[in-house]
């Protein structure tokens, strides 16, 4: 089992309770497949740093997760099939991102982060 | 001997670089997170293009971790690959 963060890019057009219920779709698939999610995080509407097949808006979707590592090879075929997302990420997290994440969720950094500005 | 060529006494004091030291050491961080793009900007030159590690002043090990994090966070458009003046 191990932790993975999956980042998403949804078409902008994407209305609100699409975007919901995508979000659920996937959570189910994991959990289907034997995974949980840790945290989900839904940017919304973002704007793009370079124009992606024409859109320069997209909806970002980012999504923490522990599953078995075959997991991601079906979640893949998912997101390309899927043509509502233009482009999708899988990082996997070692012991320090987790924990980066954990303190990141509930309580924000400690100031030292901000003394280096 | 040239006309304009000035001779001092006492050799120009340059002006001693301040000593660089790499900030992930110095303050334990240990995660470069590609979603957080203010921090990752202070790597990136006005074109957006990474600075070296003479200029970053990072440590080999965090060095590599900060390019990791720069190209993924390109590839997911929170970071352009090339432009002007964007800081």
């Amino acid at each position: 089992m191990n932790n993975y963060e999956l980042m998403v890019i949804f078409t902008p057009v994407l209305s609100e309770d699409d975007f919901k219920s995508a979000q659920k779709k996937y959570q189910d698939f994991i959990k289907e497949n034997g995974g949980s999610t840790v945290a989900t995080n839904p940017w919304g509407l973002k704007s793009l740093a370079y124009p992606i097949d024409k859109k320069t808006t997209g909806i970002y979707w980012i999504l923490e997760f522990t599953a078995p590592a075959t997991v991601n090879e079906k979640l893949k075929i998912q997101f390309l099939r899927d043509e509502q997302i233009m482009r999708h990420m899988i990082t996997k997290l070692d012991k320090y991102a987790v924990e980066y994440n954990h303190i990141k969720r509930n309580g924000g950094f400690p100031v030292h982060k901000a003394v280096e500005a | 001997m040239a006309k304009n060529e000035i001779k001092y006494l006492t050799a120009i004091k340059q002006e001693k670089p301040k000593k660089k030291f790499c900030r992930f050491k110095k303050y334990g961080i240990k995660y470069v997170d590609y979603k957080d793009t203010d921090f990752l900007k202070k790597f990136l030159n006005e074109q957006g293009k990474m600075l070296p590690r003479r200029l970053s002043g990072n440590s080999l090990k965090y060095q590599r971790k900060v390019a990791d994090a720069i190209k993924r966070s390109r590839q997911m458009a929170l970071l352009p690959y090339v432009t002007d003046l964007f800081k």
